[in-house]
């Protein structure tokens, strides 16, 4: 794994964002051959979101061959409910992006059959010819997308309850009113998320420090699904200062001192609409060096 | 219509709904019929020779032919149809190379998501209108200036999010605001004429005269409107109403939402500009007299009355079942009397503090009703205000305001001498003199409406109270559409709502009027 250390929150979602920026470029998606990306919501993600989206808005980085793919969605919420993912997706992310709209698949919470919308799902993806990069989150719990502990660490796409830590942490969206917190809810499971060839989690804030603790220095272990990533040949976790309050100093230090290294996988590179050689120009860096 | 046959190896699509639907073969199945060949195409609607009209509709999963675009449906023989099962993956598309495949399926960026072939769609027509969405700006939704884009789709405001995961659509056309504030159309409830017009002035021909005034209100923001009679005698109603219709607006003008009738019942002492011949009072017959007197009340919105005439409440009993809003104005009630007034059904003042008793601390007179506790639960009192500088002192302006923000109601109660210069004009039977941004009886100094349209009033408003912008260009917009009733499509750019609306710069100069989306002025400056 690369585990990427910066500052503060804002500098941890410009690197992502630069990340997946410099991805999809690479890539350089076509009518062909689109680029798949996995997405996740909540508060964490909101900042790499912005980001994305001034590349998007200065020419840098276009989402018209990006398929994305997001992670989870609640069950029986209304689609156009404030709190539901695809309202999240549309007002943070989608309604801001040149993205066409048949390229964005969310997991329906409404559908008639939950199991089958979740195969279907699973089908697109592989349709899709696989996720190029599934970006995610972690909860307190150590859980990725929905997979709460005790999730099989082979999960496919599923109806999930969801835990009583999962609905606290969220109740904060519905105002603070437990009851209207929704309890199930579709995601991709950990074995589809590992299908993906490269995973990146998004980890800031000291309430998230004893998940990421329990993620990258214990095991695997099924109560804390994100250490699957463990057995991912490609995984990327970004954090920020506080996240990496419960690592021991040797394993910051360490990575720490890869940043060198790890910084040049977000320098610019020619942007979508810009093929001229622009590589004497210094690039900007949001943190010394 | 001849039972659904089908090709040996096609099951058909009646066999197939039951058994086959999305949720076994997954969203994405999609079937395409291809034509065998010998077979032609028969645009013919449903019922053509044996055929069934499966594919009514457009665009949809599984529509055959690359071009069709309009409602009317395809119809074919069943029996000369293939059907394949595809899915829509790029991957899979560029696969199926050149043949039946590809070209079949469109131009290939026409979304083939869930398929919907399975019900026959007539009423696709209001899909295909093309959406409009205005980009760069801050629309007033809410109670509030969001940056936000406003998507308009066949005259009304559109759901973008609806748009993209239901329809799986984006915009057809984007306009740039450049930063402007997009605020719902003004409504102005209580404009007596102008441009030379007077709606009071009994002619052949008073539809063209609100025509003008309809067309030439657009450059001040104003999309709906209720011409207002002043007092006049029976014959000048029963000959102008009929010739008032209510009408949507459009290029042609902003939309008449009904006429306001201010007077002939109200207070010989507090008539103001209105001639004493012609006031009346309906003691004697209550609802017959108003009947006698307007004659045929289809077109009316709006009428001011005096509640303290006799058998005021019968009257306003027997308007507002008709759904016509009672206002109150030209009147020396005290509190009690307006509030009974209220109770009774009336929802509006006209002109507060013009033409009433003026506020006292022990009898507030129909001032009092903007803090009064003795209205009908759930509802309060709206009253419209002239905010041009000379009817209300500001500080008077302010005292309203405070007191009873939400049911301020911007009216310009503008005379035919809007928009026109200085000098001598008609208004009802009686002569006015205009003396720049004032309009007086000619020969008096008894104030004669006024001549400063809705966005001076508005910016006026503004600066007067110092208020948010947002409640400022509500009191233009919201407020009159909820006094009357019309909120859900007037005065709002919520989603469903009609497009009208104005783009205004920072100071609240109006740049362009639309009307159901469409654009209907434009400041010259923009126009370069």
């Amino acid at each position: 794994m690369k585990l990427i250390i910066l500052d503060h929150y804002s500098q941890a979602s410009e690197w992502a964002a630069k990340y997946i920026r410099n991805r999809i470029i690479q890539f350089n998606p076509g009518p062909d051959k689109y680029f798949t990306l996995g997405l996740p919501t909540g508060s964490t993600p909101i900042g790499c979101y912005k980001k994305l989206i001034e590349y998007c808005k200065n020419g840098d980085l276009s989402f018209k061959y990006v398929k994305t793919f997001n992670m989870d969605e609640y069950v029986g919420l209304p689609r156009d409910h404030p709190e539901s993912y695809h309202s999240f997706m549309w007002n943070h992310f989608f309604k801001h992006i040149d993205i066409r709209p048949e390229n964005t698949h969310i997991l329906d919470g409404n559908a008639a059959d939950l199991q089958a919308e979740c195969d279907a799902f699973e089908e697109k993806i592989r349709a899709a010819g696989g996720i190029e990069l599934f970006v995610g989150g972690i909860g307190p719990d150590g859980h990725i997308a929905f997979n709460e502990p005790g999730s099989s660490l082979v999960s496919r796409t599923r109806v999930k309850t969801l835990a009583m830590d999962t609905i606290l942490a969220n109740a904060r969206f519905f105002d603070g009113d437990l009851t209207k917190v929704p309890t199930m809810a579709l995601t991709v499971g950990v074995g589809t998320l590992m299908d993906a060839r490269e995973v990146m989690i998004l980890i800031t804030g000291a309430h998230k420090a004893f998940a990421l603790y329990k993620a990258i220095e214990e095991g695997v272990s099924h109560m804390w699904t994100v250490s699957a990533f463990q057995q991912h040949p490609r995984t990327v976790f970004v954090c920020d200062e506080d996240a990496t309050l419960e690592l021991k100093v040797k394993t910051v230090k360490y990575f720490k001192g890869l940043m060198l290294v790890h910084n040049k996988l977000v320098d610019p590179l020619y942007s979508i609409k810009e093929k001229e050689t622009e590589k004497n120009q210094p690039s900007e860096k949001p943190y010394g060096d | 219509m001849e039972p659904l046959s089908s090709s040996p190896g096609c099951p058909g699509p009646r066999a197939l709904s039951g058994a086959v639907s999305n949720k076994v073969l997954g969203c994405d199945w999609t079937p395409v019929w291809t034509a065998c060949v010998g077979s032609g195409w028969g645009r013919g609607g449903v019922g053509g020779r044996g055929g069934h009209g499966i594919l009514a509709g457009p665009g949809r999963a599984g529509h055959v032919g690359g071009r069709s675009r309009g409602p009317a449906a395809h119809v074919m023989r069943l029996s000369q149809l293939r059907v394949t099962w595809v899915r829509p993956s790029s991957a899979v598309r560029s696969r199926r190379g050149a043949g039946s495949g590809l070209g079949l399926l469109g131009s290939g960026r026409r979304p083939l998501g869930r398929a919907r072939w399975l019900t026959m769609r007539g009423g696709q027509d209001g899909a295909r209108a093309p959406v409009l969405q205005f980009t760069n700006c801050r629309i007033l939704r809410g109670q509030a200036l969001l940056r936000e884009d406003l998507w308009v789709r066949e005259g009304r405001v559109l759901d973008p999010e609806k748009l993209f995961f239901e329809e799986r659509r984006v915009a057809d056309e984007r306009r740039d605001c450049g930063g402007c504030i997009l605020a719902p159309g003004f409504i102005d409830v209580q404009i007596n004429g102008g441009f030379g017009v007077d709606f009071s002035q009994a002619t052949e021909d008073v539809g063209s005269g609100v025509a003008l005034v309809a067309q030439r209100i657009l450059s001040h923001g104003v999309t709906s409107f209720c011409p207002t009679l002043v007092t006049s005698p029976p014959e000048v109603y029963h000959k102008v109403l009929p010739q008032i219709p209510v009408k949507s607006g459009g290029p042609h003008g902003a939309g008449v939402l009904g006429v306001h009738l201010e007077g002939p019942f109200i207070s010989r002492e507090k008539r103001g500009a209105h001639p004493e011949a012609h006031l009346r009072s309906f003691e004697t017959n209550a609802f017959h007299d108003v009947l006698a007197t307007y004659g045929p009340l289809d077109n009316v919105r709006i009428v001011t009355l005096a509640p303290e005439l006799g058998r005021s409440h019968e009257v306003i009993q027997a308007l507002t079942a008709r759904g016509i809003c009672v206002s109150l104005g030209h009147s020396v009630a005290n509190l009690q009397a307006a509030e009974e007034a209220v109770q009774s059904g009336a929802t509006f003042i006209t002109h507060l503090f013009n033409a009433m008793l003026p506020f006292h601390h022990r009898d507030p007179g129909i001032v009092g009703l903007l803090t009064s506790d003795r209205l009908p639960p759930g509802r309060h009192i709206f009253y419209g205000m002239i905010a041009d500088g000379t009817h209300t002192n500001p500080a008077a302006l302010r005292i309203a305001h405070r007191a009873h923000p939400q049911g301020l109601v911007l009216v310009t109660d503008a005379v035919p001498a809007l928009g026109l210069g200085n000098g001598r004009h008609t208004l009802g039977q009686q002569e006015v003199e205009v003396d720049g941004l004032t309009a007086y009886v000619a020969g008096t100094k008894t104030l004669s409406g006024s001549i400063a349209p809705m966005d001076v009033c508005v910016r006026h408003f503004l600066q007067a109270t110092g208020c948010s912008v947002e409640l400022a260009l509500e009191a233009a917009s919201l407020h009159p559409a909820q006094l009357l009733g019309l909120e859900k499509r007037k005065g709002t750019l919520d989603f469903g709502a009609d497009a009208d609306f104005v783009m205004l710069d920072d100071s609240l100069h109006v740049r362009a009027t639309y009307i159901s989306g469409e654009l209907v002025w434009q400041a010259e400056a923009a126009r370069q």
